[in-house]
């Protein structure tokens, strides 16, 4: 039998029989699902519970805030005379109170929130909301606008619709987005996860004397080859074992958790069931858009890229990582110092990745998109907004070349470093290996 | 079999090994010899193929050595044991044996014979690092020999090693010498190559301080001395006395004194001789006589 075959057939087995790759495998889904399900599960159980005081003193606000926005309750009150905020507070029984002061010439200057807790975004959106509608109705009525006209400019909405001239098919960014981050994620896990798990195995191989051994049988680059494709392996076995999990896990998890799905309808302060329906029809009519918009991303591209970046990123990743492994002596803090230069890139390329989304045509999402130790993250996150033929081919023969030099790289290095304790590294010597092969 | 020729090889900060030049013949036992750090491992790395030399030539059976191709008839012991200590004993033996490009069920034939002679078949399922170390150590011989390799090279094998055990691996390795394998054996425990080197080298700060067949050596630097074990007191003898324990004499003759002379000499005076032997200097006893002439004569100079 080949040797590498049986270095990957060692390298695949140690660590798929391993607990924890179990654990990994069947935890990390349901973890993940089960944090996706609890936030959402909270969010539409427990938001907007506070009881909101309102402390108007231009007496222009009283009883005008629209309830139907939020589902705290709101409760118009003042102060006693020489009552601090605080005993108002208990008082009342409030979470927050909110103070709007007088108009000074017809104008409001401030207003204030106080809590013992802290404001959630949320709430302070809808008070912001809140105020500044009914402020700036205010002042057209001032303008000497009429009510009605005011309702029909508040009710004002144009449809904004955007389409790809490539395929004149409707475009939507937030299915992109989703899938950006989704892939982009996925990608930078991949890239660091099972990366540093070459350079563990190196380490583990170096630290343990048995690469000693073992190089006295095979070629060094041998040794390397079949370690990084065993964990390619592994990381595949893993990655498809996920899919699986993950898809049978979105139809089992709704049986147990049946609040996922009625959860909003429970909300007290949606007792009118007009509105309720209203409300699902609008949930699920914005759910079935994204599912749609989804389904209409360019998928084959999305899939064929991932596999071409995903094993391009992977093999220079794991071969960088490889080298670093094979230079570190037994200090494991050395290792992450040594590590540096190689998690460096990766992180970059998530915080680019995190960019693209936001702006996928930018020359900082181009760039990384091209250049091969960024390219397998950013460009995934780029492609579901759609990226020109020319881009992708350059960028994946840039990531074949890069993958060529950092391999050939990293094997110059790992031949020399795996074997070498507690010595630095001389030039001559890596030349002197160099020309030996 | 083997020929270093002028082998050179440098650290950054010190000369590893400096211009040793050796011949071992096939089926030999040959020792390695020299304190920490003298720059045995260094020497056994390009052997094996491991580092390359600076300068100079090793020659494998005639042939200029090249590990890709010679690495196949090398079994390499290291110094610090190399095993995966999470893997199962079993399991590994057979990894490291097809990675040596013995078939499968050749090598589960050998494995087999092996674990037998060495009683580790009930390890079979039980990881290096459950192991003690002198299993550990018997696992590693093993996983050396497996491949029935033409050059055996043994960094230090026995150390961690109780009696009982050395002795076993002692005589597979008389053994496999009496059966054409030639063996390179490196220790510092200078008393544990007399037993079954003939030829040694010595050497100190990359430098071969001695070298050559171990009796020759020996002959050449012995110092006279004589152990005479008797039943009773000797009243009188005829040579200098170093040491006097129960009847047990040290003696040292003098330059034109013969052995035979003290002999007639008990036996004239009707002691009952127990024991009589020459006293050859130990190994390290040469090594640091020799050392020392030399760092005083660096001193002198």
């Amino acid at each position: 039998m080949n040797k590498v075959l049986i270095i990957i057939k060692r390298e695949y087995l140690t660590r798929v029989k391993k607990k924890m790759f179990l654990v990994t495998t069947f935890l990390i889904p349901i973890l993940i699902t089960g944090l996706i399900a609890m936030i959402s599960y909270f969010a539409a159980k427990s938001s907007g519970k506070e009881t909101i005081v309102i402390d108007d003193q231009s007496a222009y606000f009283q009883h005008k805030f629209d309830t139907t926005e939020t589902s705290s309750t709101l409760v118009y009150a003042q102060p006693n005379q020489g009552e601090s905020d605080a005993d108002f507070l208990n008082r009342k029984e409030a979470d927050v109170v909110v103070r709007i002061f007088p108009f000074r010439d017809n104008k409001l200057d401030s207003v204030v929130m106080y809590s013992d807790e802290g404001v959630s975004i949320t709430l302070k959106s809808y008070i912001q909301g809140q105020i500044n509608s009914l402020y700036s109705t205010k002042l057209l009525q001032d303008a000497g606008v009429n009510i009605s006209q005011i309702d029909s400019i508040n009710a004002a909405e144009v449809p904004l619709r955007s389409y790809s001239l490539k395929d004149n098919k409707e475009t939507n960014a937030e299915a992109a987005m989703i899938c950006g981050i989704g892939i982009g994620i996925l990608m930078y896990m991949v890239l660091l996860l099972y990366g540093s798990s070459v350079m563990r195995g190196v380490m583990e191989e170096k630290t343990s004397r048995i690469a000693e051994v073992i190089i006295s049988s095979v070629k060094p680059f041998q040794l390397m080859l079949g370690k990084i494709l065993g964990i390619g392996l592994v990381c595949l076995t893993q990655m498809g074992l996920w899919l699986v999990l993950v898809g049978s896990l979105r139809f089992i998890l709704p049986l147990f958790v049946p609040e996922l799905h009625t959860g909003i309808g429970t909300n007290p302060m949606m007792q009118d069931p007009a509105m309720q329906k209203q409300m699902a029809e609008a949930a699920s009519e914005g759910g079935s858009q994204l599912l749609a918009s989804l389904s209409q991303l360019p998928w084959g591209t999305i899939i064929t890229c991932f596999i071409i970046y995903f094993f391009g990123g992977y093999f220079t990743y794991a071969a960088l990582f490889a080298a670093i492994g094979s230079l570190v002596n037994e200090d494991p803090q050395e290792a992450q110092q040594l590590a540096l230069p190689v998690t460096m890139p990766i992180i970059f390329s998530y915080v680019i990745a995190m960019q693209t989304i936001k702006d996928p045509n930018s020359a900082l999402s181009i760039f990384g998109s091209m250049f091969p130790l960024t390219s397998p993250t950013v460009m995934m996150a780029r492609i579901p907004y759609g990226v020109p033929a020319y881009q992708i081919i350059l960028s994946i023969v840039f990531l074949i070349l890069g993958f060529l030099l950092f391999t050939w790289l990293s094997a110059k290095i790992y031949r020399i470093g795996i074997l070498m304790y507690g010595k630095k590294l001389s030039w001559k010597e890596v030349i002197k290996w160099i020309r030996y092969s | 079999m083997l020929e270093l020729q002028h082998l050179v090889k440098n650290y950054a900060t010190q000369k590893a090994v400096d211009d040793i030049s050796l011949t071992i013949n096939k089926g030999k036992i040959f020792g390695l010899l020299g304190p920490n750090g003298a720059g045995k491992s260094s020497l056994l790395r390009m052997v094996t193929g491991i580092t390359m030399p600076d300068s100079g030539t090793i020659l494998f059976n005639g042939e200029v050595f090249n590990p890709m191709v010679h690495n196949q008839f090398i079994g390499y012991m290291p110094e610090e044991r190399g095993l995966y200590k999470k893997m199962k004993i079993g399991e590994q033996t057979l990894y490291l044996a097809q990675l040596k490009g013995i078939e499968t069920k050749e090598a589960m034939k050998r494995i087999k014979h092996w674990f037998e002679k060495f009683e580790m078949v009930s390890w079979w399922n039980k990881k290096v690092e459950d192991l003690s170390k002198g299993m550990q150590q018997k696992l590693q011989f093993i996983t050396t020999i497996l491949h029935e390799p033409q050059l055996l090279i043994l960094d230090e094998p026995f150390s961690g090693l109780d009696p009982l055990n050395s002795e076993i691996i002692k005589d597979e390795i008389r053994l496999m010498a009496n059966n054409g394998t030639t063996i390179i054996f490196s220790t510092h425990r200078m008393e544990q190559v007399e037993e079954i080197c003939e030829e040694i080298i010595l050497v100190n700060k990359g430098q071969s301080v001695l070298q050559g067949n171990l009796k020759q050596i020996k002959e050449e630097w012995k110092k006279n001395i004589f152990l005479l074990e008797t039943k009773e007191a000797i009243p009188q003898l005829n040579a200098e006395i170093l040491n006097e324990v129960n009847h047990q004499y040290t003696i040292k003759l003098g330059e034109h004194q013969d052995a035979n002379q003290i002999l007639s000499q008990c036996i004239q005076q009707g002691i009952s001789i127990i024991k009589f032997q020459e006293i050859y200097p130990t190994l390290n006893e040469i090594f640091i006589e020799k050392v020392e002439g030399s760092a005083a004569r660096a001193f002198l100079k």
